[in-house]
């Protein structure tokens, strides 16, 4: 197997630790003057998002993750499984719900995400940091008073529940930002 | 066939060309540096200058030199640069130089950081007729005068505890008398966790427990010295016989950072070649570079060194605590991703 030696250590390596997948978030480099020195490493499970703190030799190497990060375009879900298919290989992956996790509500056929793989199986996936989608329920929209504040839950065609301006009706587009749930503007058609 | 080093030795270069350092950071430094030797000048120090290419250097256990060749006449088939220049200083008081420092560079393989550039600025002084409690009296006021103005430090001396006793202070536990599994449990209760290699390793443990939980508890209390450091950390100080022996060593933290570390000097030249065969033996073991012993050192001491305390201290992170930075690279120009 790959392995990293501390001295290769950066943030964004991808680590197995007691089996599981890390991505290095911060790494720093300890060593008193005549003592021995150190990797304080921040990781974050690829798995459970769960950051911990953990200190190494340096010269230790650790075991490399074969963790990839791929584009890939949501097909559909049976209920069960979210479909991908990776457009360069025409492969096809299937992600369970601990994969797509919170990505779910964000997530329409046809759309490219960012699928992160382990041992070429399904780990994570990230949703686009912006989607169009159609508001199907939601209050009557108040006419002329589109530069006033003032928002009202809109729910949209995936399930998602956001806050959108009082001017936005049902049937219409709009543009969301899914790193933090908001609305970001109307679209066109 | 002569080597030929790529084009460009910099891959994409773009913006760094620049200084790592704010142009008014180094300026702050310049003036950090004349406050240094007015200070050790004015107590009536010279300043003395020695080579930082050498054919011997330090065999501490845990510092690597930097090796390269030189093809002139009469040089040594391997050169170091040096990792500090306490053994040249050494040999010039044993000449009888009388209270000399020195502000040069030294460098240390792997050694890369916040904290950290392989190659930094070192200031090294002497005096003679000191023991390790006269010469941290000095330092506090050399580093009082540096730091003036750019930021306050308390009014009280900073406070002086033994290595054993700060490690107990801070953790509750005798470091001499816990088992490598307790040293273990306590870093586990402060929410680290060693790599298997580190928990069974019990000088790396108190090494890392030290930095981790012992500096960070002190240092909420303002600059310290820890000294009587455990004889097997003595490094080049004497020790002082009682049971246990302690080292005639100190540290100097301040903000919980590693600024100084002095002795009163090892005199004697056998005791100094023993210390460097054992030093050679543990890198052999650990597999790591195994310089050669300093012949004209020993050489120096079996002549004769007078009675005296040294230190060294960090002059980029002497800077860093004055300017407040919170990197080396905030205060040198071009540290070495940018050398």
């Amino acid at each position: 197997m790959p392995s990293y030696s501390t001295n290769e250590f950066r943030s964004g390596l991808k680590v197995i630790l007691d089996g599981e997948p890390y991505v290095i978030i911060e790494n720093e480099f300890v060593k008193p003057g005549k003592g021995q020195a150190f990797n304080r490493v921040k990781l974050r499970n690829l798995k459970t998002g769960r950051v911990i703190d953990k200190t190494f030799k340096s010269g230790e190497t650790v075991e490399a993750a074969d963790v990839v990060e791929r584009p890939m375009q949501y097909l559909y879900t049976d209920g069960e499984q979210w479909h991908f298919m990776d457009p360069e290989t025409y492969e096809q992956y299937a992600a369970d719900a601990t994969a797509v996790g919170d990505a779910a509500k964000w997530l329409k056929e046809q759309d490219v995400c960012n699928v992160t793989l382990w041992n070429d199986a399904p780990l994570l996936v990230t949703p686009p940091n912006f989607v169009v989608l159609r508001v199907v329920e939601t209050d009557p929209g108040v006419r002329g008073d589109t530069a006033q504040g003032g928002n009202k839950p809109a729910k949209l065609e995936t399930g998602a529940v956001v806050r959108v301006p009082l001017f936005v009706e049902e049937g219409e587009l709009i543009k969301v930002d899914t790193r933090t749930g908001e609305y970001v503007s109307r679209v066109k058609e | 066939m002569a080597e030929e080093a790529p084009r460009s030795a910099t891959a994409g270069a773009g913006e760094d060309w620049r200084p790592s350092a704010a142009i008014e950071a180094l300026r702050a430094r310049a003036e950090i540096l004349r406050r240094i030797r007015a200070f050790l000048e004015a107590r009536g120090l010279w300043e003395v200058e020695t080579p930082v290419l050498s054919a011997a250097t330090a065999t501490d256990p845990a510092i690597d030199s930097l090796e390269t060749r030189c093809r002139a006449p009469g040089a040594p088939p391997r050169l170091y640069l040096q990792t500090s220049p306490e053994h040249a200083m050494k040999r010039l008081l044993a000449a009888g130089s009388g209270p000399i420092y020195q502000i040069t560079r030294a460098f240390r393989d792997g050694e890369a950081g916040r904290l950290h550039n392989p190659e930094f600025t070192i200031l090294e002084w002497y005096r003679v007729g000191f023991d390790e409690h006269a010469l941290m009296d000095e330092v506090e006021a050399l580093v009082r005068t540096a730091l003036a103005g750019h930021r306050e430090l308390p009014q009280r001396p900073f406070r002086r505890l033994a290595w054993r006793a700060a490690f107990a202070e801070a953790t509750g536990l005798d470091p001499l008398a816990a088992p490598a599994a307790e040293l273990a449990r306590l870093a586990r209760a402060h929410g680290l966790e060693p790599s298997p290699a580190l928990a069974g390793d019990r000088a790396a443990l108190e090494d890392w427990l030290l930095d981790a939980v012992v500096v960070p508890a002190l240092a909420r209390g303002g600059p310290f010295f820890l000294h009587d450091w455990p004889a097997e950390r003595a490094a080049l100080a004497r020790l002082r016989p009682g049971s246990p022996p302690v080292a005639a060593r100190f540290e100097l933290f301040v903000d919980g950072i590693e600024l100084a570390n002095g002795y009163h000097e090892l005199a004697d030249a056998a005791e100094q070649r023993l210390r460097m065969e054992r030093d050679r033996a543990r890198r052999r073991r650990a597999g790591r570079a195994v310089p050669p012993v300093d012949a004209r050192l020993l050489a120096a001491l079996e002549a004769g060194l007078p009675d005296c305390a040294g230190v060294a201290l960090g002059v980029d992170r002497l800077v860093m605590l004055a300017l407040g930075a919170r990197s080396l690279a905030e205060v040198i120009a071009f540290p070495l991703p940018r050398a």
